[in-house]
Protein backbone atom coordinates (compact mmCIF):
# COMPACT_ATOMS: atom_id res chain seq x y z
CA UNK A 1 0.00 0.00 0.00
CA UNK A 2 1.38 3.76 -0.97
CA UNK A 3 0.14 6.75 0.77
CA UNK A 4 0.05 9.97 -1.41
CA UNK A 5 1.58 13.29 -0.14
CA UNK A 6 -2.07 14.08 0.26
CA UNK A 7 -2.83 11.54 2.78
CA UNK A 8 0.58 12.07 4.45
CA UNK A 9 -0.89 15.65 4.53
CA UNK A 10 -4.27 14.54 6.23
CA UNK A 11 -2.44 12.38 8.70
CA UNK A 12 0.03 14.91 9.99
CA UNK A 13 -2.62 17.30 10.22
CA UNK A 14 -5.36 14.71 12.81
CA UNK A 15 -1.91 14.63 14.23
CA UNK A 16 -1.59 18.25 14.90
CA UNK A 17 2.27 18.18 13.24
CA UNK A 18 3.62 20.34 11.01
CA UNK A 19 6.10 18.89 8.34
CA UNK A 20 8.42 20.46 5.94
CA UNK A 21 8.39 19.51 2.15
CA UNK A 22 11.23 17.46 2.66
CA UNK A 23 9.81 15.06 5.33
CA UNK A 24 6.23 14.58 2.90
CA UNK A 25 8.14 11.78 1.09
CA UNK A 26 10.65 10.03 3.86
CA UNK A 27 7.31 9.94 5.69
CA UNK A 28 5.33 8.59 2.26
CA UNK A 29 7.95 5.78 1.85
CA UNK A 30 8.52 4.93 5.44
CA UNK A 31 4.92 4.76 6.29
CA UNK A 32 4.02 3.22 3.52
CA UNK A 33 6.69 0.05 4.55
CA UNK A 34 5.32 -0.12 8.38
CA UNK A 35 1.90 -0.13 6.77
CA UNK A 36 2.57 -3.13 4.34
CA UNK A 37 4.31 -4.76 7.02
CA UNK A 38 1.69 -4.35 9.69
CA UNK A 39 -0.41 -5.92 6.61
CA UNK A 40 0.93 -9.35 8.14
CA UNK A 41 -1.66 -9.33 10.64
CA UNK A 42 -4.52 -10.06 7.86
CA UNK A 43 -3.33 -13.80 7.83
CA UNK A 44 -3.97 -14.42 11.78
CA UNK A 45 -7.32 -16.19 12.16
CA UNK A 46 -9.00 -14.11 14.51
CA UNK A 47 -12.84 -14.73 13.61
CA UNK A 48 -13.84 -15.78 17.70
CA UNK A 49 -11.06 -14.02 19.07
CA UNK A 50 -11.67 -11.16 21.88
CA UNK A 51 -9.35 -7.70 21.23
CA UNK A 52 -6.87 -7.57 24.40
CA UNK A 53 -6.53 -4.18 25.86
CA UNK A 54 -3.76 -4.84 28.51
CA UNK A 55 -2.48 -8.08 29.60
CA UNK A 56 -3.23 -8.12 33.55
CA UNK A 57 -6.77 -10.13 33.58
CA UNK A 58 -9.71 -9.52 36.24
CA UNK A 59 -7.84 -6.26 35.99
CA UNK A 60 -10.67 -3.35 36.46
CA UNK A 61 -10.09 0.64 37.24
CA UNK A 62 -10.09 1.65 40.85
CA UNK A 63 -11.99 4.28 42.50
CA UNK A 64 -10.40 6.09 45.23
CA UNK A 65 -13.08 8.09 48.00
CA UNK A 66 -13.73 11.41 46.70
CA UNK A 67 -11.47 13.45 48.69
CA UNK A 68 -8.83 16.01 47.59
CA UNK A 69 -5.42 14.49 47.70
CA UNK A 70 -3.36 17.34 45.52
CA UNK A 71 -2.74 20.45 46.80
CA UNK A 72 -2.31 24.13 44.94
CA UNK A 73 0.67 23.80 43.38
CA UNK A 74 0.12 25.68 40.01
CA UNK A 75 2.93 28.39 40.41
CA UNK A 76 5.64 25.44 40.28
CA UNK A 77 3.69 23.09 37.49
CA UNK A 78 3.12 26.69 35.47
CA UNK A 79 7.49 27.47 35.87
CA UNK A 80 7.27 24.79 33.03
CA UNK A 81 5.18 26.65 30.94
CA UNK A 82 5.78 28.76 27.43
CA UNK A 83 4.02 31.54 28.61
CA UNK A 84 1.92 32.25 31.85
CA UNK A 85 -0.12 35.53 33.40
CA UNK A 86 -1.56 36.77 36.28
CA UNK A 87 -2.03 32.37 36.70
CA UNK A 88 -2.84 31.55 33.43
CA UNK A 89 -1.63 29.92 30.28
CA UNK A 90 -1.62 32.10 27.46
CA UNK A 91 -1.90 31.02 24.08
CA UNK A 92 -3.26 33.02 20.70
CA UNK A 93 -6.39 34.87 20.29
CA UNK A 94 -9.17 32.19 19.72
CA UNK A 95 -12.00 34.14 19.83
CA UNK A 96 -12.46 36.90 17.43
CA UNK B 1 26.29 -3.13 44.38
CA UNK B 2 25.93 -6.24 46.76
CA UNK B 3 29.77 -5.51 47.22
CA UNK B 4 29.58 -2.01 47.14
CA UNK B 5 26.76 -2.54 50.01
CA UNK B 6 29.04 -4.36 51.77
CA UNK B 7 31.83 -2.64 51.33
CA UNK B 8 29.84 0.69 52.91
CA UNK B 9 28.87 -1.36 55.89
CA UNK B 10 32.46 -2.62 56.79
CA UNK B 11 33.28 1.24 56.10
CA UNK B 12 35.67 0.48 54.19
CA UNK B 13 34.41 3.33 51.68
CA UNK B 14 32.16 6.39 52.39
CA UNK B 15 29.60 7.14 50.00
CA UNK B 16 30.91 10.80 49.63
CA UNK B 17 34.37 8.56 48.38
CA UNK B 18 31.86 6.02 46.38
CA UNK B 19 30.16 8.93 45.07
CA UNK B 20 32.77 11.02 43.90
CA UNK B 21 34.88 8.19 42.62
CA UNK B 22 31.98 7.36 40.08
CA UNK B 23 31.09 10.85 39.46
CA UNK B 24 35.07 11.07 37.60
CA UNK B 25 34.50 8.05 35.94
CA UNK B 26 31.24 9.59 34.70
CA UNK B 27 32.88 12.84 33.86
CA UNK B 28 35.68 11.47 31.97
CA UNK B 29 33.72 8.97 29.79
CA UNK B 30 31.09 11.67 28.98
CA UNK B 31 32.88 12.69 25.27
CA UNK B 32 33.12 9.07 24.95
CA UNK B 33 30.41 7.23 25.69
CA UNK B 34 27.34 10.01 25.94
CA UNK B 35 25.85 8.10 28.10
CA UNK B 36 24.10 10.88 30.24
CA UNK B 37 21.91 13.44 29.49
CA UNK B 38 22.35 15.31 32.87
CA UNK B 39 24.65 14.94 35.96
CA UNK B 40 23.79 15.79 39.29
CA UNK B 41 26.57 15.92 40.99
CA UNK B 42 25.88 18.46 43.55
CA UNK B 43 22.63 16.45 44.25
CA UNK B 44 24.49 12.97 44.49
CA UNK B 45 27.44 14.71 46.63
CA UNK B 46 24.29 15.59 48.96
CA UNK B 47 22.54 12.44 49.22
CA UNK B 48 26.17 10.85 49.77
CA UNK B 49 26.64 13.15 52.94
CA UNK B 50 23.14 12.02 54.41
CA UNK B 51 24.07 8.44 53.53
CA UNK B 52 27.10 8.61 55.20
CA UNK B 53 25.03 9.86 58.50
CA UNK B 54 22.58 7.10 58.51
CA UNK B 55 25.19 4.61 57.87
CA UNK B 56 26.83 6.17 60.53
CA UNK B 57 23.63 6.12 62.78
CA UNK B 58 22.62 3.10 62.12
CA UNK B 59 19.61 4.20 60.45
CA UNK B 60 20.65 2.25 56.70
CA UNK B 61 18.85 -0.13 54.17
CA UNK B 62 21.10 -2.41 52.48
CA UNK B 63 20.66 0.15 49.71
CA UNK B 64 21.90 3.78 52.01
CA UNK B 65 24.86 5.10 50.06
CA UNK B 66 24.91 3.02 46.64
CA UNK B 67 24.85 4.98 43.96
CA UNK B 68 22.32 4.80 40.74
CA UNK B 69 21.58 6.64 37.54
CA UNK B 70 18.26 6.79 36.52
CA UNK B 71 16.54 6.94 32.63
CA UNK B 72 15.72 10.39 31.96
CA UNK B 73 12.05 9.08 31.46
CA UNK B 74 11.81 9.05 35.02
CA UNK B 75 10.59 12.55 36.58
CA UNK B 76 13.15 13.44 39.17
CA UNK B 77 11.55 16.70 41.31
CA UNK B 78 13.57 19.80 40.58
CA UNK B 79 15.58 18.39 38.44
CA UNK B 80 15.66 18.49 34.00
CA UNK B 81 13.62 15.35 32.78
CA UNK B 82 14.50 15.61 29.28
CA UNK B 83 12.76 11.71 28.17
CA UNK B 84 15.52 12.29 25.01
CA UNK B 85 13.56 14.81 23.70
CA UNK B 86 13.91 18.64 22.06
CA UNK B 87 9.99 19.09 23.29
CA UNK B 88 11.73 18.64 27.24
CA UNK B 89 14.54 19.74 26.55
CA UNK B 90 14.10 22.40 29.45
CA UNK B 91 11.50 20.78 31.48
CA UNK B 92 12.20 20.70 35.55
CA UNK B 93 9.65 17.90 36.99
CA UNK B 94 7.73 19.18 39.76
CA UNK B 95 7.44 15.65 41.55
CA UNK B 96 9.26 11.96 41.88
CA UNK B 97 7.85 9.45 39.70
CA UNK B 98 7.40 6.96 42.03
CA UNK B 99 10.37 4.58 41.36
CA UNK B 100 12.64 7.39 41.92
CA UNK B 101 10.54 8.10 45.42
CA UNK B 102 11.35 4.79 47.16
CA UNK B 103 14.80 4.76 46.12
CA UNK B 104 15.38 7.74 47.46
CA UNK B 105 13.71 6.60 50.48
CA UNK B 106 16.11 3.64 50.56
CA UNK B 107 19.15 6.10 50.58
CA UNK B 108 19.90 5.41 47.25
CA UNK B 109 22.35 7.95 45.48
CA UNK B 110 21.21 9.43 41.99
CA UNK B 111 24.59 10.47 39.96
CA UNK B 112 22.62 11.15 37.26
CA UNK B 113 20.10 10.59 34.15
CA UNK B 114 20.72 8.07 31.58
CA UNK B 115 20.51 9.12 27.85
CA UNK B 116 17.55 7.23 25.92
CA UNK B 117 15.66 7.63 22.17
CA UNK B 118 13.43 10.00 22.06
CA UNK B 119 10.29 9.05 24.49
CA UNK B 120 12.29 5.24 24.21
CA UNK B 121 10.97 4.90 20.50
CA UNK B 122 13.97 3.19 19.11
CA UNK B 123 16.94 0.11 19.34
CA UNK B 124 19.64 2.06 19.29
CA UNK B 125 20.03 5.06 21.07
CA UNK B 126 20.37 6.88 17.65
CA UNK B 127 17.08 8.80 18.34
CA UNK B 128 17.96 10.86 21.25
CA UNK B 129 18.24 14.70 20.83
CA UNK B 130 21.23 14.33 22.35
CA UNK B 131 23.21 12.57 20.03
CA UNK B 132 23.69 8.66 20.01
CA UNK B 133 25.34 6.71 22.85
CA UNK B 134 28.00 4.42 22.06
CA UNK B 135 28.71 0.89 22.99
CA UNK B 136 31.37 0.70 25.68
CA UNK B 137 32.39 -2.72 24.28
CA UNK B 138 32.92 -1.07 20.34
CA UNK B 139 33.23 2.66 19.70
CA UNK B 140 31.53 3.17 16.71
CA UNK B 141 28.43 0.44 17.43
CA UNK B 142 24.84 1.15 19.08
CA UNK B 143 24.36 0.16 22.70
CA UNK B 144 20.63 -1.11 21.83
CA UNK B 145 18.24 1.21 23.05
CA UNK B 146 15.64 2.55 24.32
CA UNK B 147 17.70 2.56 27.58
CA UNK B 148 21.03 2.50 25.68
CA UNK B 149 22.74 5.23 28.49
CA UNK B 150 21.47 2.90 31.04
CA UNK B 151 22.78 -0.08 29.74
CA UNK B 152 26.25 1.72 28.47
CA UNK B 153 26.67 3.08 31.74
CA UNK B 154 26.44 -0.29 33.82
CA UNK B 155 28.67 -2.05 31.15
CA UNK B 156 31.28 0.91 31.49
CA UNK B 157 31.19 0.29 35.58
CA UNK B 158 29.84 4.06 35.99
CA UNK B 159 26.81 2.75 38.10
CA UNK B 160 26.21 -0.63 39.57
CA UNK B 161 23.21 -0.44 38.38
CA UNK B 162 20.73 2.29 36.67
CA UNK B 163 16.70 2.07 36.09
CA UNK B 164 14.97 1.44 32.77
CA UNK B 165 11.80 1.14 31.22
CA UNK B 166 10.54 -1.39 28.14
CA UNK B 167 7.92 -1.40 25.95
CA UNK B 168 9.04 -3.28 23.25
CA UNK B 169 12.24 -4.81 24.95
CA UNK B 170 13.72 -1.71 25.56
CA UNK B 171 15.07 -2.56 29.17
CA UNK B 172 16.80 -6.47 27.60
CA UNK B 173 17.90 -5.56 24.00
CA UNK B 174 20.36 -2.73 24.89
CA UNK B 175 21.15 -5.01 28.23
CA UNK B 176 22.37 -7.94 25.84
CA UNK B 177 24.73 -5.20 23.69
CA UNK B 178 26.07 -4.48 26.52
CA UNK B 179 26.51 -7.24 28.42
CA UNK B 180 24.99 -6.80 31.43
CA UNK B 181 21.70 -7.65 33.14
CA UNK B 182 18.62 -6.33 32.06
CA UNK B 183 15.38 -6.85 33.83
CA UNK B 184 11.76 -6.20 33.16
CA UNK B 185 9.37 -7.20 35.37
CA UNK B 186 5.56 -7.98 34.80
CA UNK B 187 2.97 -5.43 33.56
CA UNK B 188 1.68 -3.63 36.44
CA UNK B 189 4.53 -4.84 39.19
CA UNK B 190 6.69 -1.73 39.22
CA UNK B 191 4.44 1.95 39.34
CA UNK B 192 4.35 3.63 36.05
CA UNK B 193 4.00 6.61 38.22
CA UNK B 194 5.98 9.65 36.79
CA UNK B 195 6.99 7.86 34.05
CA UNK B 196 6.81 9.95 30.60
CA UNK B 197 4.28 7.04 29.05
CA UNK B 198 4.82 5.66 25.67
CA UNK B 199 2.23 2.90 25.53
CA UNK B 200 0.97 2.57 28.70
CA UNK B 201 -0.59 -1.25 28.29
CA UNK B 202 2.75 -1.85 27.69
CA UNK B 203 5.58 0.27 29.61
CA UNK B 204 7.38 -1.48 32.40
CA UNK B 205 9.66 -0.07 34.43
CA UNK B 206 12.31 -2.18 35.76
CA UNK B 207 16.73 -2.43 36.07
CA UNK B 208 19.72 -2.62 34.34
CA UNK B 209 22.86 -3.94 36.80
CA UNK B 210 25.95 -6.03 36.46
CA UNK B 211 24.16 -9.31 37.61
CA UNK B 212 20.94 -10.99 38.38
CA UNK B 213 21.72 -10.42 42.54
CA UNK B 214 22.19 -6.89 42.00
CA UNK B 215 18.87 -6.71 40.03
CA UNK B 216 17.02 -9.03 42.44
CA UNK B 217 18.47 -5.95 45.36
CA UNK B 218 17.06 -3.11 43.16
CA UNK B 219 13.90 -4.78 42.26
CA UNK B 220 12.68 -5.45 45.89
CA UNK B 221 13.16 -1.67 46.31
CA UNK B 222 11.01 -0.66 43.58
CA UNK B 223 8.18 -3.13 43.02
CA UNK B 224 4.76 -3.23 45.03
CA UNK B 225 1.55 -1.20 44.64
CA UNK B 226 1.50 2.61 44.52
CA UNK B 227 -2.47 3.94 44.28
CA UNK B 228 -0.66 6.71 42.03
CA UNK B 229 -0.95 4.22 38.92
CA UNK B 230 -4.56 2.63 37.97
CA UNK B 231 -2.51 -0.60 36.46
CA UNK B 232 -0.27 -1.36 39.75
CA UNK B 233 -1.49 -4.70 41.18
CA UNK B 234 -2.31 -5.21 44.42
CA UNK B 235 0.10 -7.93 45.91
CA UNK B 236 2.77 -8.32 47.91
CA UNK B 237 6.31 -8.27 46.93
CA UNK B 238 8.67 -11.66 47.58
CA UNK B 239 11.95 -11.20 49.24
CA UNK B 240 13.63 -11.59 45.55
CA UNK B 241 17.35 -11.72 47.20
CA UNK B 242 16.75 -14.52 49.65
CA UNK B 243 14.78 -17.04 46.76
CA UNK B 244 18.52 -16.57 44.39
CA UNK B 245 20.34 -19.42 45.52
CA UNK B 246 17.27 -22.10 45.12
CA UNK B 247 18.13 -25.39 43.31
CA UNK B 248 17.56 -25.79 40.13
CA UNK B 249 16.75 -29.45 39.64
CA UNK B 250 13.82 -30.47 38.09
CA UNK B 251 13.33 -27.07 36.02
CA UNK B 252 11.64 -27.15 33.25
CA UNK B 253 13.17 -24.92 30.26
CA UNK B 254 11.54 -24.27 27.15
CA UNK B 255 13.69 -23.61 24.29
CA UNK B 256 11.03 -21.09 21.88
CA UNK B 257 11.17 -23.15 18.71
CA UNK B 258 10.27 -19.55 16.95
CA UNK B 259 13.25 -17.93 17.99
CA UNK B 260 15.80 -20.16 16.35
CA UNK B 261 15.26 -19.61 13.52
CA UNK B 262 16.91 -18.62 10.07
CA UNK B 263 17.11 -15.00 11.64
CA UNK B 264 18.66 -15.74 14.06
CA UNK B 265 22.75 -15.68 13.75
CA UNK B 266 25.00 -18.99 13.67
CA UNK B 267 27.27 -17.85 16.41
CA UNK B 268 24.77 -16.13 18.70
CA UNK B 269 23.16 -19.29 18.70
CA UNK B 270 26.41 -21.40 19.68
CA UNK B 271 26.34 -18.84 22.54
CA UNK B 272 22.79 -19.39 23.57
CA UNK B 273 23.31 -23.33 22.82
CA UNK B 274 26.61 -23.13 25.24
CA UNK B 275 24.25 -21.45 28.10
CA UNK B 276 21.40 -23.64 27.70
CA UNK B 277 24.39 -27.01 28.99
CA UNK B 278 24.78 -25.00 31.69
CA UNK B 279 21.44 -25.47 32.88
CA UNK B 280 21.36 -28.79 31.76
CA UNK B 281 24.09 -29.51 34.02
CA UNK B 282 22.29 -27.58 36.60
CA UNK B 283 19.57 -30.86 36.98
CA UNK B 284 17.70 -28.49 34.66
CA UNK B 285 15.58 -30.25 31.34
CA UNK B 286 15.42 -28.57 27.95
CA UNK B 287 12.40 -29.01 25.37
CA UNK B 288 11.26 -27.23 22.51
CA UNK B 289 7.80 -25.15 22.57
CA UNK B 290 6.25 -23.88 19.78
CA UNK B 291 4.68 -20.30 19.68
CA UNK B 292 2.98 -20.04 16.92
CA UNK B 293 1.45 -16.47 16.52
CA UNK B 294 4.90 -15.41 18.03
CA UNK B 295 6.24 -14.58 14.22
CA UNK B 296 2.88 -11.92 14.57
CA UNK B 297 4.20 -9.90 17.48
CA UNK B 298 6.33 -7.19 15.59
CA UNK B 299 3.37 -6.38 13.32
CA UNK B 300 0.79 -6.34 16.12
CA UNK B 301 3.13 -4.48 17.90
CA UNK B 302 3.48 -1.87 15.82
CA UNK B 303 0.06 -1.54 15.38
CA UNK B 304 -0.89 -1.11 19.16
CA UNK B 305 2.37 0.77 20.70
CA UNK B 306 1.61 3.81 18.15
CA UNK B 307 -1.54 3.57 18.46
CA UNK B 308 -1.32 4.40 22.52
CA UNK B 309 1.75 6.89 21.64
CA UNK B 310 -0.36 8.97 19.52
CA UNK B 311 -2.78 8.97 22.39
CA UNK B 312 -0.18 9.97 25.07
CA UNK B 313 1.68 12.31 23.14
CA UNK B 314 -1.16 14.29 22.54
CA UNK B 315 -0.37 16.49 25.70
CA UNK B 316 2.54 17.77 24.41
CA UNK B 317 0.47 21.17 23.08
CA UNK B 318 3.44 23.65 23.53
CA UNK B 319 0.83 25.17 26.11
CA UNK B 320 1.03 23.44 29.55
CA UNK B 321 4.76 22.74 29.30
CA UNK B 322 7.34 21.55 26.75
CA UNK B 323 8.34 23.05 23.65
CA UNK B 324 6.53 26.17 21.92
CA UNK B 325 7.39 27.59 18.41
CA UNK B 326 8.47 31.35 17.99
CA UNK B 327 5.49 33.40 16.94
CA UNK B 328 2.32 31.03 16.48
CA UNK B 329 -0.12 32.50 13.98
CA UNK B 330 -2.92 31.11 15.41
CA UNK B 331 -3.55 28.00 17.68
CA UNK B 332 -3.52 25.19 15.19
CA UNK B 333 -0.26 26.82 14.08
CA UNK B 334 0.91 26.92 17.41
CA UNK B 335 0.39 23.21 18.03
CA UNK B 336 1.46 22.07 14.93
CA UNK B 337 4.61 23.99 14.34
CA UNK B 338 5.53 23.37 18.28
CA UNK B 339 4.97 19.49 17.87
CA UNK B 340 6.65 19.25 14.54
CA UNK B 341 9.69 21.21 15.80
CA UNK B 342 9.87 19.39 19.22
CA UNK B 343 9.44 15.98 18.34
CA UNK B 344 12.33 13.83 15.83
CA UNK B 345 11.87 11.90 12.80
CA UNK B 346 10.82 8.35 14.59
CA UNK B 347 8.39 9.77 17.40
CA UNK B 348 6.70 12.02 14.60
CA UNK B 349 6.44 8.34 12.52
CA UNK B 350 5.12 6.63 15.57
CA UNK B 351 2.14 9.61 15.91
CA UNK B 352 1.51 9.13 12.23
CA UNK B 353 1.29 5.48 12.30
CA UNK B 354 -1.18 5.18 15.96
CA UNK B 355 -2.92 8.70 14.49
CA UNK B 356 -3.75 6.39 10.82
CA UNK B 357 -4.71 3.15 12.77
CA UNK B 358 -7.08 5.01 15.07
CA UNK B 359 -8.20 7.04 12.21
CA UNK B 360 -12.34 6.56 10.98
CA UNK B 361 -12.38 3.34 8.45
CA UNK B 362 -8.89 1.52 9.59
CA UNK B 363 -9.36 0.86 13.39
CA UNK B 364 -11.54 -2.31 12.81
CA UNK B 365 -8.78 -3.49 10.06
CA UNK B 366 -5.81 -2.27 11.87
CA UNK B 367 -5.78 -1.48 15.27
CA UNK B 368 -8.59 -4.10 16.47
CA UNK B 369 -7.02 -6.96 14.27
CA UNK B 370 -3.50 -6.14 16.69
CA UNK B 371 -5.24 -6.32 19.69
CA UNK B 372 -6.84 -9.50 18.29
CA UNK B 373 -3.72 -10.85 17.63
CA UNK B 374 -2.47 -9.66 20.96
CA UNK B 375 -4.39 -12.20 22.58
CA UNK B 376 -3.56 -15.01 20.89
CA UNK B 377 0.12 -14.39 21.57
CA UNK B 378 -0.72 -14.38 25.16
CA UNK B 379 -2.69 -17.29 25.11
CA UNK B 380 0.45 -19.31 23.45
CA UNK B 381 2.66 -17.58 26.28
CA UNK B 382 0.01 -19.39 28.58
CA UNK B 383 -0.41 -22.81 27.25
CA UNK B 384 3.81 -22.63 27.12
CA UNK B 385 3.97 -21.84 30.99
CA UNK B 386 1.34 -24.97 31.51
CA UNK B 387 4.11 -26.91 30.40
CA UNK B 388 7.00 -25.25 31.61
CA UNK B 389 8.31 -23.53 34.02
CA UNK B 390 10.38 -20.64 32.09
CA UNK B 391 11.08 -19.85 28.03
CA UNK B 392 14.77 -19.21 27.06
CA UNK B 393 15.94 -18.13 23.65
CA UNK B 394 18.43 -15.21 22.55
CA UNK B 395 17.25 -11.58 23.15
CA UNK B 396 18.37 -10.37 19.93
CA UNK B 397 19.25 -11.95 16.53
CA UNK B 398 22.34 -10.75 16.23
CA UNK B 399 25.26 -8.55 18.09
CA UNK B 400 25.43 -4.53 18.32
CA UNK B 401 25.18 -3.52 15.07
CA UNK B 402 26.76 -0.33 13.60
CA UNK B 403 25.49 3.21 14.18
CA UNK B 404 23.70 4.44 11.61
CA UNK B 405 23.35 0.85 9.83
CA UNK B 406 19.84 0.86 9.96
CA UNK B 407 18.40 4.17 10.28
CA UNK B 408 17.20 4.83 7.01
CA UNK B 409 14.73 1.55 7.29
CA UNK B 410 12.58 2.17 10.17
CA UNK B 411 11.06 -1.74 9.23
CA UNK B 412 14.31 -3.11 9.55
CA UNK B 413 15.20 -1.61 12.85
CA UNK B 414 11.74 -3.00 14.16
CA UNK B 415 13.04 -6.30 13.65
CA UNK B 416 15.85 -6.03 16.08
CA UNK B 417 13.17 -6.60 18.82
CA UNK B 418 11.63 -9.50 17.06
CA UNK B 419 12.39 -11.50 20.32
CA UNK B 420 11.75 -9.22 23.00
CA UNK B 421 8.41 -7.54 22.13
CA UNK B 422 5.81 -10.78 22.97
CA UNK B 423 7.22 -10.32 26.91
CA UNK B 424 5.50 -7.56 26.51
CA UNK B 425 2.38 -7.61 24.32
CA UNK B 426 1.64 -10.88 27.20
CA UNK B 427 3.13 -8.59 29.98
CA UNK B 428 5.08 -11.63 31.75
CA UNK B 429 8.21 -10.97 32.63
CA UNK B 430 11.55 -11.11 31.20
CA UNK B 431 15.47 -10.66 31.64
CA UNK B 432 18.50 -11.00 29.62
CA UNK B 433 21.87 -11.74 30.76
CA UNK B 434 25.18 -11.92 29.14
CA UNK B 435 26.34 -15.27 27.92
CA UNK B 436 29.44 -14.82 26.09
CA UNK B 437 30.77 -12.67 22.90
CA UNK B 438 31.13 -12.87 18.97
CA UNK B 439 33.48 -10.85 17.54
CA UNK B 440 34.66 -8.81 21.09
CA UNK B 441 30.55 -7.66 21.27
CA UNK B 442 28.59 -9.39 24.10
CA UNK B 443 25.65 -12.07 23.64
CA UNK B 444 22.36 -12.13 25.42
CA UNK B 445 20.16 -15.15 26.92
CA UNK B 446 16.64 -14.32 27.64
CA UNK B 447 14.42 -15.86 30.11
CA UNK B 448 11.12 -15.21 30.19
CA UNK B 449 8.51 -16.43 33.20
CA UNK B 450 4.93 -16.77 33.95
CA UNK B 451 3.29 -13.30 35.05
CA UNK B 452 4.61 -12.86 38.38
CA UNK B 453 7.51 -14.99 38.54
CA UNK B 454 10.19 -12.60 38.80
CA UNK B 455 11.57 -14.84 42.38
CA UNK B 456 11.78 -17.57 40.39
CA UNK B 457 13.34 -15.76 37.14
CA UNK B 458 15.84 -14.47 39.14
CA UNK B 459 16.95 -17.69 40.80
CA UNK B 460 17.43 -19.32 37.50
CA UNK B 461 19.35 -16.21 36.15
CA UNK B 462 21.68 -15.84 39.60
CA UNK B 463 22.79 -19.54 39.70
CA UNK B 464 23.82 -19.35 35.80
CA UNK B 465 25.90 -16.79 36.83
CA UNK B 466 27.35 -18.27 39.85
CA UNK B 467 28.54 -20.79 37.34
CA UNK B 468 29.78 -18.26 34.54
CA UNK B 469 31.58 -15.25 34.34
CA UNK B 470 30.51 -13.51 31.49
CA UNK B 471 28.16 -10.91 33.69
CA UNK B 472 32.16 -9.77 35.14
CA UNK B 473 33.73 -8.98 32.39
CA UNK B 474 34.22 -5.50 31.09
CA UNK B 475 35.17 -3.92 28.35
CA UNK B 476 39.10 -2.89 28.95
CA UNK B 477 38.84 0.91 28.71
CA UNK B 478 36.65 0.85 31.39
CA UNK B 479 38.50 -1.71 33.64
Amino acid sequence: MALTAAQIANIAHLARLELTPAEVPVYQQTLSSIFAFVGELERAQTASVDPMAHPLPGLSQRLRPDVATEQDRHEQYQANAPQVAAGLYLVPKVIE
Amino acid sequence: MAQLSEGLRRKEFSSVELTSRLLERIEASQPKLNALISITREEALQSAQAADRALASGNATQLTGVPIVHKDIFCTQGIKTTCGSRMLENFVAPYDATVVAKLKSAGVVMLGKANMDEFAMGSSNENSYFGPVQNPWKTGSVPGGSSGGSAAVVAARLAPAATATDTGGSIRQPAALCGVTGLKPTYGRVSRYGMIAFASSLDQGGVIAATAEDAALVLRAIAGFDPKDSTSVERDVPDYVSSLNAPLAGLKIGLLKEFFDKGLDAEVERRIRDALTVYEKLGASLREVSLPNLPLSVPAYYVVAPAECSSNLARFDGVRFGHRCENPRDLMDLYKRSRGEGFGAEVKRRIMTGTYVLSAGYYDAYYLKAQKVRRLIADDFARAFSEVDVLMGPTTPTPAFQIGAKVSDPVTMYLNDIYTIGANLAGVPAMSLPCGFVDGLPVGLQIVAPQFGEARMLNVAHLYQRETDWHSRVPEAYA
